[in-house]
């Protein structure tokens, strides 16, 4: 690829990329992977501060009862652009970006198979990103001019359909995540083809680093869920541009096959988003007890088994529109089949720091976090799998509180050991180890203090997605807690930006190997060279770096 | 497993274009599936006529004239791969004129069905499902036939010969997955759903 070896050389000689306008120029050109790597770990970081600031307004609103500090229809929009935004403009370009930065260094690949696909995935998303949030000055709404989308996260039709969403606030909706639908399906695609085309000599699939192995596993539950979503959107749009019935009620459309399209992508669409964290973990975790990764084989099979019951679990996020106890009885217990392969994982992971020499490093430390919440939140989910209980809770607090525990106890948390682990690569600078455990302390601190209460409120009965209460319920208390927590996790994201300034004010320079790792990213240069390796490493076992450092004792003499 | 320096895939005819259009082709499936299923899911269910049974007709120069695209695509990438400039023009240009006449009887049949049967896709669930699921895979036509006949033109002019012959092969997976579906379409719609 031309463009990538010209972008590749300017940088290094400072040439074009000495100017402003030239290195705009260079970014939005590039179709190097780490440069692509970064736009989508930056701009998902970006929108995650968006949609983190929306949540914290949505916890101003409720800390106290019959506050009226928002409108119902502005928390309406809050809620539905939060949850949009966190799922897939957060999470879903993280990982990608993530993918595409480590998977061709890890294989000891030069680029992605498809460079400029994979510049086009990205503007995609971006574009995708940019049409959702128009909706706040262009659309019409219900309420009137400049309206966002009001429907929440799933956007279940009818409702989401012409009759119940007038205006074209949900258009926006629809459009927008189309979009970067668009670019996630072609991201996956990318990745599938790289990881099993364009591995180093010797890197058999039997040597892949877990991390490449899980995101193998993601992009082919991509390929499975996001076109499903896509081809429900259209339906909506049909429905509600040339008068199609598909969610219709009055033309003997079904209310409820929305919800089944929609889950058969949003189920797998959460291990798509929960899996790479798995990865991180299953990265970082051995460096930092100094062990190998315990029972490789079964990290991958567990995978696969994640991945192929993802798509056999979505009616359980169903159970109160009535589908009947055999359905029922059948989605409650593949849920809890699911709870099987991935304590085998939880129990590798724990296994891998037994008698380790643990080094509580940021990362670990975040890792660490990650091992008990994602266990707790497992457990809540076992719990709701159970269709009685379930009747219950649902559209409960404790329901918000279970996927809260999933994508930030579980996910978030491993972003930010992954944000740690990786930055000295991707800078060749060391984030600061002080704030880095203010950062954790805060974070872990605030996110107890506002999650671990909301289970208490779902019990008591507090149904998600209202915008205020009164004070007789016994909520006032436990809402007043949560939202105090907002403020420790603020304070932990600050700290970690505030790490990545002193990062390049005060530079500490990490070299090409600061954690002591031993996956082939560490092999090259921190930040690595345009072209990755100058020659094609050679792997013999799945830790070649390892083999490096002991050729007394290389790996591939036991493996 | 010991062999350190061959390249795992080497020896493999799986390279990234065929692993790439095998993912794009698991990827569209997926997105067809959720039509099928819509369809049959609806089959029966409109409340206001027309219904498939009374206006569909099995479309049998159609379906011929797609699959039979299939071989002719298969003859001209061989006689491309060969170096057979005339034989491979000829192949695709046969695949597009085959593929060109399956859109013509689609456009015949829908306009017999709109105006004179009277079902549009606002009619019914009949109609919604139908022109969506068989509207899409028309759509797929098309693409592959943009594609083809630009290959076609590429050859015509020299432009395209027996090195890119692999290429040219990875985009006739495309049009063997658009015959493919056209199979279950046809299952769908116009076996069992009559």
């Amino acid at each position: 690829m031309s463009a990538s070896s010209t972008t590749g050389n300017a940088s290094l000689a400072g040439g074009a990329g000495s100017t402003f306008s030239g290195s705009i120029h260079e970014w939005v050109t590039t179709v190097d992977h780490k440069r692509l790597g970064l736009l989508y770990i930056g701009s998902g970081l970006l929108f995650f501060l968006i949609g983190g600031m929306e949540a914290a307004v949505m916890r101003a609103q409720l800390a106290i009862p019959g506050n009226d500090l928002l409108e119902p229809q502005e928390f309406n929009r809050l809620f539905t652009m939060h949850g949009t935004t966190m799922v897939f403009l957060v999470g879903m370009p993280i990982i990608t970006g993530f993918g595409n930065y480590l998977i061709p260094l890890m294989i000891g690949a030069r680029d992605m198979a498809f460079p400029r696909l994979n510049a086009w995935g990205f503007w995609m998303f971006l574009f995708g990103g940019l049409v959702l949030y128009m909706s706040y000055f262009a659309s019409m709404g219900l309420y009137g001019a400049g309206t966002a989308p009001d429907v929440g996260w799933f956007a279940y039709a009818p409702l989401s359909g012409r009759a119940f969403s007038r205006g074209n606030a949900t258009d926006y909706w629809v459009l927008g995540i189309m979009i970067s639908g668009f670019g996630s399906i072609s991201g996956a695609v990318n990745m599938i083809a790289t990881s099993l085309t364009m591995r180093c000599p010797g890197m058999t699939m039997s040597r892949l680093p877990l991390f490449v192995w899980m995101m193998l596993v993601v992009s082919f539950l991509i390929l499975l869920a996001l076109p499903v979503l896509t081809a429900a959107q259209v339906m909506l749009l049909f429905d509600r541009f040339l008068g199609a019935h598909f969610f219709d009620t009055q033309a003997g459309g079904d209310a409820v096959l929305w919800q089944h399209f929609f889950w058969f992508f949003g189920h797998p669409e959460v291990y798509i988003l929960m899996i790479p964290g798995f990865a991180y973990a299953s990265e970082i975790i051995p460096v930092f007890s100094r062990k190998v990764i315990f029972g490789y084989s079964f990290m991958v099979a567990a995978t696969i088994a994640i991945g192929l019951l993802a798509v056999g679990v979505w009616a359980h996020h169903m159970f109160t529109v009535g589908m009947g106890k055999g359905l029922n009885i059948w989605f409650a217990v593949i849920t809890m089949v699911v709870g099987i392969p991935t304590g085998i994982k939880l129990f590798n992971w724990i296994a891998t720091m037994y008698g380790g020499k643990i080094q509580m490093k940021t990362p670990m430390l975040f890792c660490i976090g990650f091992l008990g919440q994602f266990l707790v939140a497992g457990l809540s989910g076992i719990l709701l799998s159970g269709a009685p209980l379930n009747w219950q809770l649902s559209d409960s607090y404790f329901v918000v509180a279970h996927f809260h525990f999933v994508l930030i106890g579980g996910l978030l948390f491993t972003i930010f050991a992954a944000l740690y682990y990786w930055f000295p690569k991707v800078t060749g600078l060391m984030l600061s180890e002080k704030l880095g455990r203010w950062h954790f302390w805060l974070f872990f601190v605030g996110f107890h203090v506002t999650f671990t209460t909301m289970h208490v409120q779902g019990i008591l009965g507090m149904p998600r997605r209202i915008y205020t209460y009164p004070g007789d319920r016994g909520w006032a208390i436990w809402n007043f807690i949560s939202s105090a927590g907002v403020v420790f996790q603020m304070a932990g994201v600050l700290c970690f930006l505030a790490a990545v300034v002193l990062a390049f004010k005060r530079p500490r320079r990490a070299g090409p190997d600061p954690w002591n790792a031993w996956t082939l990213e560490w092999s090259t240069s921190s930040p690595p060279p345009a072209y990755n390796f100058l020659t094609p490493p050679e792997v013999r076992s799945r830790r070649p770096l390892w083999d490096l450092k002991h050729p007394d004792d290389p790996d591939w003499k036991h493996e | 497993m010991n062999a350190a320096q061959a390249l795992p895939m080497e020896g493999s005819s799986w390279n990234r274009g065929r692993v790439g259009m095998a993912c794009l082709i698991f990827g569209e499936s997926t997105f067809f599936s959720i039509f099928v299923v819509a369809y049959l899911f609806y089959l029966g269910k409109s409340l206001t006529g027309p219904h498939p049974q009374d206006v569909l007709e099995f479309p049998l120069v159609a379906t011929v004239c797609l699959l039979s695209s299939s071989l002719t695509v298969v003859w001209g990438v061989r006689a491309l791969a060969a170096g057979r400039r005339l034989q491979a023009g000829l192949g695709l240009a046969l695949t597009v004129g085959l593929g060109g006449a399956f859109i013509g009887a689609t456009a015949l049949e829908w306009s017999r069905l709109i105006f004179q049967e009277g079902l549009a896709i606002d009619t019914n669930l009949f109609g919604t499902t139908f022109y969506s699921l068989v509207g899409f895979h028309a759509a797929h036509v098309i693409l592959g036939l943009l594609m083809l006949s630009g290959i076609g033109v590429g050859v015509a002019a020299g432009k395209v010969t027996a090195e890119h012959a692999e290429r040219v092969e990875i985009v006739s997976w495309y049009w063997h997955f658009v015959d493919a579906v056209w199979l279950v379409v046809l299952t769908t719609v116009y076996v069992v759903g009559v």
